[in-house]
């Protein structure tokens, strides 16, 4: 049995009347790769910005004392004429140029053999906004892992990647997990990613639908409860 | 020192810190905050005329009241900020135009660096280095409140705080800039220099110092070109500027 970083326990969520998270109960341990599931607008990016105390809530969010978490949002667009390059970004988090080749080469933008200068020149001093989408995730990644942190906390990785990208992104992630031994909890779309390289699966649609290992608990019971309701959760939405 | 001289020192060390604050403000989108915010000036640049007191810290005094104010309702009320600034700055412009003696009212809609004596140097210098030195100080908290602010929180930087600190050198800077171009055309220092560096540069490091030096460039060129032009420097100074901004679209960099 591994060791727990991560006890949530009955957290609920609002904005003024709306309810987004209704009691969510589930915990996290060490290593594990966790993807949370379901439709849209059900609360999974929220869960996300409740964990970091960036949001208002009740009930409890326990992390181990100590643990460095590192989040990558969904929405990340540098404009293509915002003046920043990959390596100005990176410095941004850490001005250790040996950890950022470090980071570069987890995330397979630099090989081994890569000469400095070829690095230099056509990647780090690459202007950000002139990176291709899945380019961009992996500088993103590497953003994330520069301060070698326990839990990485990943919304929507393959958002704007074609299928082909996507594939390599998730490799990398389960890599990442493998190597630097780092908990993942990543926000997805794709029941087959979860499938494939998630070790637990959290479905929510406000609430807790399903948890746990992704063979046992997604049964076809559980995904009609959380993709099923999706038309009858868009009449609520608009309300107010 | 001549004249001459310290109109030249006192209008390209503003064009530095105006040229340098303006690069961070045209990336977060506040190109125009400048424009808007140098009409506030107004009431103070004329009750510091009536007192007796250098403009400028009337100028300042009231651009401060105004940028806390603006970011404290901001926090408190449901109104968006440019309704805020829409309102509260033209009333300003209102009550300031009411207010300012008439043989001063041209002056300040327009600036006159003509005018500046040894105790403006000493307060431009002393501006200057705090805006470049503060806004070095906050920016990477800036940099990347701009790019996400979630990932900004997530590195523990306060948004809110930068932001504040940010604002407190924008006003800084406007007041200084009352001096070359006047309430009416300050805005101009702030933006035409980064929007003309952001023309020819990849990385940041470059384009804020080329955003400083396009500021001092174009006030040296503006103040000069009064030597053999019969017009004011105010003017003068954002045209120079202006013709900075279209040579740097020839050069622009595309991939």
């Amino acid at each position: 049995m591994s060791e727990q970083i991560l006890n949530v326990q009955n957290l609920t969520v609002s904005f003024g009347n709306n309810t987004v998270i209704e009691n969510l109960s589930f915990s996290v341990n060490k290593n594990d790769v966790v993807a949370i599931v379901g439709p849209n607008g059900a609360g999974k990016s929220v869960l996300f910005r409740a964990l970091l105390q960036f949001v208002p809530y009740t009930g409890k969010i326990e992390w181990t004392k100590k643990l460095k978490v590192s989040y990558i949002p969904q929405k990340f667009n540098v404009d293509r004429d915002f003046p920043i390059t990959v390596k100005e970004f990176l410095r941004l988090k850490s001005n250790n140029h040996k950890d950022i080749l470090l980071a570069l080469e987890s995330v397979g933008l630099k090989n081994k053999q890569d000469e400095q200068h070829h690095i230099e020149h056509h990647l780090l001093n690459e202007r950000m906004g002139w990176l291709s989408g899945g380019q961009l995730q992996r500088v993103l990644i590497a953003w994330a892992i520069l301060d070698n942190p326990d839990v990485l906390l990943f919304d929507e990785p393959t958002a704007g990647i074609d299928v082909g990208g996507e594939e390599t992104i998730y490799n990398l992630l389960k890599k990442l997990n493998d190597e630097r031994a780092m908990t993942i909890l990543l926000i997805s779309h794709d029941l087959n990613i979860v499938y494939k390289y998630a070790n637990t699966v959290l479905c929510v649609n406000k609430q807790k639908i399903c948890f746990g290992r992704p063979n046992d608990v997604l049964d076809p019971q559980a995904l009609v409860k959380l993709y099923g309701g999706e038309a009858a959760f868009y009449a609520h939405e608009h309300k107010n | 020192m001549n004249d001459l001289y310290l109109q030249l020192a006192v209008a390209a060390l503003i064009g530095i810190g105006a040229g340098y604050l303006g690069s961070f403000m045209v990336l977060k989108r506040m190109s125009l905050v400048g424009d808007a915010l140098s009409h506030v000036a107004l009431p103070g640049i004329a009750l510091a005329l009536i007192w007796n007191l250098n403009p400028f810290f009337g100028a300042f005094t009231a651009l401060f009241l105004a940028t806390v104010g603006v970011w404290i309702l901001e926090r408190k009320t449901e109104l968006p900020s440019e309704t805020l600034v829409g309102i509260f700055f033209t009333l300003s412009l209102a009550v300031g135009l009411l207010l300012t003696p008439e043989p001063e009212l041209l002056e300040a809609l327009f600036g006159d660096v003509s005018s500046v004596n040894s105790s403006d140097l000493f307060i431009t210098v002393i501006a200057v280095a705090t805006i470049i030195i503060t806004t070095s100080l906050i920016s990477r908290g800036l940099i990347m409140g701009i790019l996400s602010k979630d990932m900004a929180k997530s590195m523990n930087i306060s948004v809110n705080k930068t932001n504040l600190i940010f604002m407190i050198l924008i006003s800084l800077v406007v007041a200084l800039g009352l001096k070359v171009a006047g309430t009416l055309l300050m805005g101009s220092l702030v933006i035409i220099p980064a929007a003309a560096a952001k023309n020819v540069s990849t990385s940041i490091s470059r384009y804020v110092f080329i955003a400083a030096s396009f500021g001092a460039l174009a006030s040296i060129g503006g103040m000069l070109a009064t030597g053999f032009l019969p017009i004011p420097p105010g003017p003068s100074i954002v045209l120079a500027g202006g013709i900075i901004f279209l040579a740097t679209l020839a050069l622009t960099p595309r991939q």
